[in-house]
């Protein structure tokens, strides 16, 4: 029951991608936040990744503290480390945006986990993330999902 | 694209590392596989005829090491449940795999799961069959997946996590075996194709 309710709820979530989700470009302040993007999961299970490329226009250095979505009951920052040939993903507690840089989360490095999924991410679909700024604020940028086999956003490079 | 900068800069800074130690090997009289081999893994068996472990494909086929014998071979470890590293690794072979062109098809090319308790015979065909059909999926009761892991040395640590599931650390290292079923080299995670690709070149030809 609850669970169908959630899947009735997440639904209403995820859009069809229109052909500018893919590419979104959506500014406040001095930063610039594009290419945001995910790839398809199978059912639910399995966390979710979320990539995104910021760009601080400013002179102030900026941070990225967390993020929300409501396809997801566990959002959560991490990063990708090798230490000693292995890999694993602490949680990263904040993503430094320094004044008048680009930082992406990227596959092999920072990234986006969507832990607790509510509801499946279809290739084609996008939905909302919220990215939390100290500075900025919270920034709502909407996420395309692409094939499984993704590499990186449709859209290619953020300016 | 800062990052993306970084993480070149430091593939290559890698890169020249591991040709400084090739170099140095060759000096010293020591294969350069050798020395890159103690570098990457402690790998004890560097040779699969020596070996003993059995796994199950995911077509539910029975594996051991002597059968990889004969034919050069790729073996990485990973999980499904990874949505990071784990497609990376997937999709980076791919692409090595178009670039070597034909003599790809002599190369048999496995994923060990460090996940036996969610990834079965099953859930690796499902998860796989979104890639490269030349990539074969191996696991295995807990037991077997720890004696392969054993076998190839690689770090496999289980991470629990606040809401009661987990994750996986592991060696995120590829492995190249020549036909004779010696270790060849490792490809690093972050490798650039212009320098995994001569590596398995490298692996596939007879005499080392
Ligand atoms: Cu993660």
């Amino acid at each position: 029951m609850l669970k169908s309710l959630l899947a009735g709820m997440g639904l209403a979530v995820m859009l069809p991608a229109v052909a500018l989700a893919d590419c979104a470009e959506v500014s406040q302040g001095q930063l610039l936040i594009s290419a945001a993007w995910s790839r398809a999961t199978i059912g639910t299970a399995r966390p979710a990744v979320f990539y995104v490329t910021i760009r601080n226009n400013g002179s102030t250095d900026d941070r990225l503290t967390g993020i929300e979505t409501p396809v997801a009951g566990m959002p959560m920052l991490h990063e990708t480390v090798m230490t000693d040939g292995v890999a694993s993903m602490p949680h990263a507690s904040d993503i430094s945006i320094p004044a008048g840089q680009t930082v992406s989360l990227a596959p092999g490095g920072y990234h986006g986990m969507l832990m607790d999924l509510e509801e499946e991410l279809k290739d084609g679909e996008s939905f909302p993330v919220t990215l939390k700024f100290e500075n900025a604020g919270p920034v709502s940028v909407e996420t395309a999902v692409l094939p499984l086999r993704a590499r990186e956003a449709a859209c290619g490079d953020a300016p | 694209m800062r990052r993306r900068t970084l993480i070149l800069s430091s593939v290559g800074l890698l890169s020249a590392l591991g040709f400084m130690l090739a170099v140095g090997a060759w000096r010293s009289g020591d294969l350069p596989w050798q020395q890159e081999a103690a570098l990457v893994s402690g790998i004890r068996a560097a040779d699969l005829g020596s070996m003993s472990w059995q796994l199950t494909s995911h077509d539910n086929e029975r594996v051991s090491p002597q059968d990889w014998v004969g034919e050069a071979s790729l073996v990485f470890f990973g999980f499904t449940w990874c949505p990071d590293v784990c497609p990376m690794t997937l999709l980076n072979i791919s692409e090595w795999l178009d670039k070597l062109g034909p003599e790809a098809d002599r190369l048999a090319v496995h994923l060990v799961t460090v996940d036996p308790e969610r990834d079965s015979p099953e859930v690796l065909a499902d998860y796989l069959s979104n890639f490269d059909p030349r990539i074969t999926g191996l696991t295995g009761t807990p037991d077997e997946v720890a004696r392969a892991v054993e076998a190839f040395d690689v770090t496999v640590r289980r991470v629990p996590r606040k809401d009661g599931d987990y994750t996986m650390d592991h060696t995120a290292g590829v492995f190249l075996f020549r036909p004779d079923g010696r270790l060849s080299s490792i490809i690093d995670l972050h490798e650039d194709p212009q320098f995994a690709v001569p590596k398995i070149r490298q692996a596939l030809e007879r005499e080392g």
